[in-house]
């Protein structure tokens, strides 16, 4: 059977369907959840896509990281399921502290959306397992508090435990420190990334194909992983 | 979140229990029995905007004195902004002069025009001015604006699925300018982004004349199943009125009145109150929260909320069915308790919508409002028409206190009508006499370079990317094209690949010189935006941004200008669905140019077939032929060469022949379905100088021209790069398919003319016999200037210190990051090593073979579905950091559909 990949609706996520496309064109079935229903329906993994979850007029996942469903996904990340944040979704788990440091806003201080060059330097993760180390990908970017930060300790943890997944190149979109553009727990089944890879999946609507390899990784730890 | 906060309520849906006994705060009201009373009280009406013999009308209507609140509510709804009291007139013109077309759903009139595009799916959009608050509080005022538009697509039963915007400002390099700009670009991003829209194209445009005036339009295209098309009657007596959305507060108040009917003066920094303030994450909800209730068919009637607030809204919805209407106005949620009947009728508080629905399916309305975290609450009844057959009448207390009793089409459609006086400007005749064509014109090989270089770097042709990467433009994931291309493509089915293109276009310099023909321009360039993506025009929709109407001269431009548009599409078949007109867009004696902005939609049965701007890349040995669509002519006059190099605006605007233009469109539809075109871009301000740039820094490939006979002498070579002809478009063809291309042509009568190759090696663009200049440099000239204008340069200089704290870390993977990335970030001065490497290279390359007779080969290959590569493409040159052949070292310029 198809693995089953839960797509989180918040009030004002923005990219969930795009989410949900992506999961379907990778070969898996998407499974809208919704923010105030703790019950993941048995899903496989989780994407938590991108928007503005509650206007983000607070800090950005601020309010969403309290969300009921939030608070099974907390737990079952803890218990290995593997979690994808895009953006907002990435915002969220820093503020859930599945994930270390902050997102801030960008240090031009503009909203900014471009095609942007990423250098995938950790394919041990459950989302980039079917990349090569070093490979560059192609997807957009498009954040207005995309700015990654963390205290050096932590940055320099991160960097000696190779848990940088992604890095800017030939560019750093809204100066995230040392070029941080994906991170993941210490497990490898929580990835946050800040640029869109459910915007990198069909030749007409994206820049590449590249932002596939996201969805594909996922299933293929899902089949190789115990049942 | 809440609903009605009265359980009764939900018990006995529509039947509202009495207030509690009247407080302080209803003692002072004004209510209709005192106002009987009372009537040689003197009200201030002509502060409100409303003249005397108008003010006697409404007494006349009542058969009293008004209310306080039934006074504001007139003073709105009979504002020019509101009843349209001088254009009417005119605009009746769309709907008398308007083509047959089946396909109309709703038209002028309603919140949206509404057009079929398939058995199954419509499409709406509209286009809306919101220039006086832009000018005001830029953000605020260009996001509301945004939101303005996006409830009235949503009130006709689709969801919002892209906007648009139509942005025109004073000089680039004036202060003020510098002030407004950032902040309407950044109000349009962050609403448009925050509410999940891509933002697919627009307009950026400087002149003087909008230095006190810059014009904020904003366009939303919107689907929705056929079956799904809402209106906005309140019919069914009994019918309980819901309120929803955004709680009602002090702002926006008198904002058309105050704002968008008056020309601006020295008390204009008084104004900023009356300006809104948007929330678009409460858009967002409510958005999901009426589709839903629409998909459940939960609603009789909708309305959205915008200028004129809860009046409008009431009237309207009552005025359409015929019927009356009970308010309990203190049942309306307020932002401030202390707001008053009048203020709380007249608030332009955003993001409402007024609903009418059964009182048995109130339960389920309020329940989905609730889901979606909106507020909800009934605020009324639908009353039935008088037994005398008379319509209903608009019954609304306050705390027990009836403080409104009018009949809601006088509001509405009984407002006051103006044939105002129009006279033909007195300096017309002389303005049209001084002739750009006889301005000195380049004449040398170097001259044409310089020129060349200037003219794309002047702010109106430069690259527009520092404005549109504030917007988001893949949410949504349905953007075929976005810009710079010269159509924003949307797919709305993915399983057949329908999609519609959109494109809006205004040149307020040739309205100046010519308000009809120069709205015909205006139509004929968006129709032709739309042609050369491979679609079929549709509809049409218009925002009139003009001076006073109580100029006679402005009146004349604008009953030209509406003469124009309605001749226009009567001539190329496609009917108007509806627009906006925008008048007082003048500071003290000075109008603003004339400045019809016109959108055009067209259907594309299957967006794979769309057909991009820029050359495309070819591996080694191949390239593509370029045509040149339609004939040039010396065409200065009102041209940008004119304006940036002479400062001269003068003469008559460019021939238009809308019978050629629908020629044209016909040819490069069917074109673009067997594949013929590799690219095709539209030839307009800048002529084809600034075509041949754009098509080749799309994608990194450039180009080898070669002038026509009659144009290869003298100042001609000038004339054939910058005239600004109209009907004209530049077509890249694959090798192979020249032979049948050209006989479609000859087919169509479209001519035609070969005017070179695609040059996906030679990274320069060349005009045989005149120059050759490295795309790089190009480039650099091309995106340097908004940069510098607004301010990237302190962004890309944060970015590179931020780029170099990053390399403290000892990874030697981004020890080198600074060298790649400070030239590729400061946007001010890109690439400027490769540019001239490039340069170098290309001087070696010398006069094309081919050009001279173009080479036909058998090739079969359909070259044409390449287009859609740029993005493996984008991705391969992603990894070659040498920036070679298609692409530099730039992420920014790689085959760039960042720049889209």
């Amino acid at each position: 059977m198809t693995a089953r990949v839960g797509v989180v609706t918040f009030p004002g996520s923005l990219d969930d369907g795009d989410a949900a496309r992506a999961v379907r064109i990778a070969g898996a079935e998407p499974v809208r959840l919704w923010h105030g229903d703790p019950d993941l329906h048995g899903v496989d993994a989780v994407v938590l896509p991108g928007g503005f979850s509650y206007g983000d007029y607070l800090r950005c996942g601020a309010i969403a990281r309290f969300a009921p469903v939030m608070e099974t996904i907390v737990d079952a990340a803890r218990g290995g399921l593997p979690v994808l944040g895009i953006c907002n979704g990435f915002q969220i788990l820093c503020e859930a502290h599945l994930l270390p440091g902050a997102l801030t806003r960008n240090q031009h201080l503009h909203f900014r959306n471009r095609d942007q060059v990423l250098r995938i330097e950790a394919v041990g993760t459950a989302w980039t397992n079917t990349f090569q180390p070093g490979q560059e990908v192609l997807v957009p970017v498009k954040n207005g508090e995309g700015c990654y930060v963390a205290d050096p300790a932590t940055l320099d943890r991160l960097e000696a435990e190779g848990r940088v997944v992604a890095r800017y190149v030939g560019g750093n979109p809204n100066g995230s420190q040392r070029d941080i553009a994906a991170i993941t727990n210490d497990a490898g089944n929580v990835v946050g990334i800040m640029p869109h890879p459910e915007h990198a999946v069909e030749e007409l609507t994206g820049p590449s194909l590249d932002g596939l390899g996201f969805f594909t990784s996922v299933l293929k730890h899902l089949v190789g992983a115990p049942a | 979140m809440t609903t009605h906060p009265d359980p009764a309520l939900r018990e006995t849906p529509g039947v509202v229990p009495q207030a509690g006994p009247a407080d302080e705060w209803a003692l002072g009201v004004d209510t209709v029995p005192r106002a009987a009373g009372t009537s040689e009280e003197l009200q201030p009406y002509a502060e409100l905007g409303l003249r005397d013999d108008e003010y006697d009308r409404i007494r006349h209507i009542l058969g009293r004195r008004p209310t306080q609140a039934e006074l504001a509510m007139y003073s709105i709804m009979w504002s020019e902004h509101c009843s349209y009291k001088s254009s009417k007139v005119h605009l009746r013109q769309f709907g008398e002069k308007a083509p047959p077309s089946d396909r109309l759903l709703a038209g002028i009139g309603e919140n949206a025009g509404v057009v079929q595009v398939s058995d199954e799916l419509a499409v709406t959009f509209k286009v809306e001015s919101h220039n006086h608050p832009s000018f005001v509080e830029p953000y605020q005022g260009a996001a509301t604006g945004v939101g303005g538009i996006v409830r009235d697509i949503l009130a006709m039963g689709a969801r919002p699925v892209a906007v648009m915007d139509p942005l025109r400002f004073g000089a680039a390099d004036h202060p003020d300018t510098a002030r407004v700009l950032p902040g309407v670009v950044a109000g349009v991003g962050g609403y448009g982004n925050c509410l999940g829209l891509p933002n697919i194209g627009g307009e950026l445009v400087f002149d003087p004349s909008y230095q006190g005036n810059p014009l904020l339009n904003a366009l939303c295209l919107g689907v929705l199943p056929v079956s799904r098309l809402q209106n906005k009657a309140a019919a069914g007596p009994g019918n309980v009125v819901v309120l929803m959305g955004a709680k009602t507060g002090r702002d926006g108040i008198g904002g058309v009145s105050v704002l968008a009917s008056a020309t601006f003066d020295e008390g204009s920094e008084q104004r900023r109150p009356a300006v809104q303030v948007g929330d678009p994450f409460t858009e967002k909800l409510l958005i999901e929260a009426c589709l839903e209730l629409y998909d459940a068919e939960l609603v009789v009637g909708i309305q959205d909320l915008g200028g004129a607030g809860l009046t409008c809204a009431l009237t309207e919805t009552a005025a359409a069915a015929g019927t009356g209407m009970r308010v309990w106005l203190e049942r309306v949620p307020l932002r401030e308790p202390s707001m008053e009947p009048h203020e709380i009728l007249a608030s332009e508080s955003q993001e409402r919508m007024l609903l009418v629905v059964t009182p048995d399916k109130l339960e389920a309305v309020l329940k989905t409002a609730e889901k979606w975290g909106v507020l909800a609450t009934a605020i009324g009844e639908v009353t039935a028409p008088s037994p005398d057959g008379q319509p209903g009448r608009l019954l609304i207390t306050w705390r027990d206190q009836l403080v409104v009793d009018v009949p809601p089409g006088s509001l509405v459609d009984d407002g006051p009508v103006y044939a105002r006086p129009m006279r033909e400007p007195a300096d017309l005749i002389l303005l049209q006499a001084d002739r750009a064509e006889t301005l000195p014109r380049p004449s040398t090989p170097e001259a044409l370079r310089e020129t060349l270089l200037r003219m794309i770097a002047s702010p109106n042709l430069a690259d527009k990317t520092w404005v549109t990467e504030q917007y988001d433009r893949y949410v949504l994931g349905n953007t075929v094209l976005a810009q710079p291309e010269d159509s924003g493509v949307i797919r709305i089915d993915e399983r057949t690949g329908l999609g519609v293109a959109l494109s809006v276009d205004g040149n307020g310099r040739y309205a100046r010189l010519d308000p009809y023909h120069g709205t015909k321009l205006a139509l004929a360039e968006a129709y032709r935006n739309v042609a050369v993506t491979g679609a079929k025009p549709i509809a049409v929709t218009n925002c009139l941004n003009f001076g006073s109407p109580e100029d006679p001269g402005v009146m004349w431009q604008f009953a030209e200008a509406v003469r124009g548009l309605a001749d226009g599409c009567l001539e190329l078949g496609i009917p108007v669905t509806g627009g906006n007109v925008s008048f007082y867009n003048q500071t003290g004696a000075a109008p603003i140019h004339p400045t019809p902005v016109v959108g055009v939609l067209g259907v594309l049965d299957n967006v794979a077939d769309r057909v991009p701007m820029g050359f495309v890349p070819r591996p080694a040995g191949d390239h593509d032929q370029l045509f040149l669509l339609g004939e040039t002519h010396v065409e200065l006059s009102g041209s940008e060469w004119a304006w940036v190099t002479h400062e001269h605006l003068g003469g008559i605007p460019p021939q238009v022949d809308l019978a050629r233009e629908r020629q044209l469109a016909e040819l490069l539809a069917d074109a673009a379905r067997v594949g013929h075109l590799s690219s095709a871009h539209d030839l307009s301000d800048g002529g084809l100088a600034q075509s041949l740039v754009e098509s080749s820094l799309r994608r990194g490939v450039g180009a080898r021209v070669v002038l026509p006979e009659h144009f290869a002498d003298g100042s001609m070579p000038f004339v054939f790069l910058f005239s600004e002809s109209a009907g004209r478009v530049l077509v890249s063809v694959p090798r192979g398919r020249e032979k049948a291309f050209t006989a479609l042509c000859a087919e169509r009568g479209v001519p035609w003319e070969f005017i070179g190759v695609t040059d996906p090696a030679g990274g320069a663009l060349e005009v045989h016999g005149q120059f050759r200049i490295g795309l790089d440099e190009l480039r650099e000239a091309h995106t340097a200037t908004l940069p510098r204008l607004f301010g990237g340069a302190e962004a890309a200089r944060v970015e590179v210190e931020a780029t170099r704290t990053g390399t403290t870390t000892v990874l030697p993977a981004t020890a080198e990051q600074p060298v790649d990335v400070d030239p590729a970030e400061v946007d001010a001065e890109p690439i400027a090593r490769a540019g001239s490497a490039a340069a170098e290279t290309g001087t070696e390359a010398t006069v094309p073979a081919e050009v001279t007779d173009a080479p036909v080969t058998d090739d079969p290959a359909d070259e044409a579905p390449e287009a859609a590569a740029t993005t493996t493409d984008g991705s391969e040159d992603g990894s070659g950091p040498d920036g070679s052949a298609t692409a530099t070292g730039d992420p920014d310029q790689r085959p760039a559909p960042d720049q889209r």
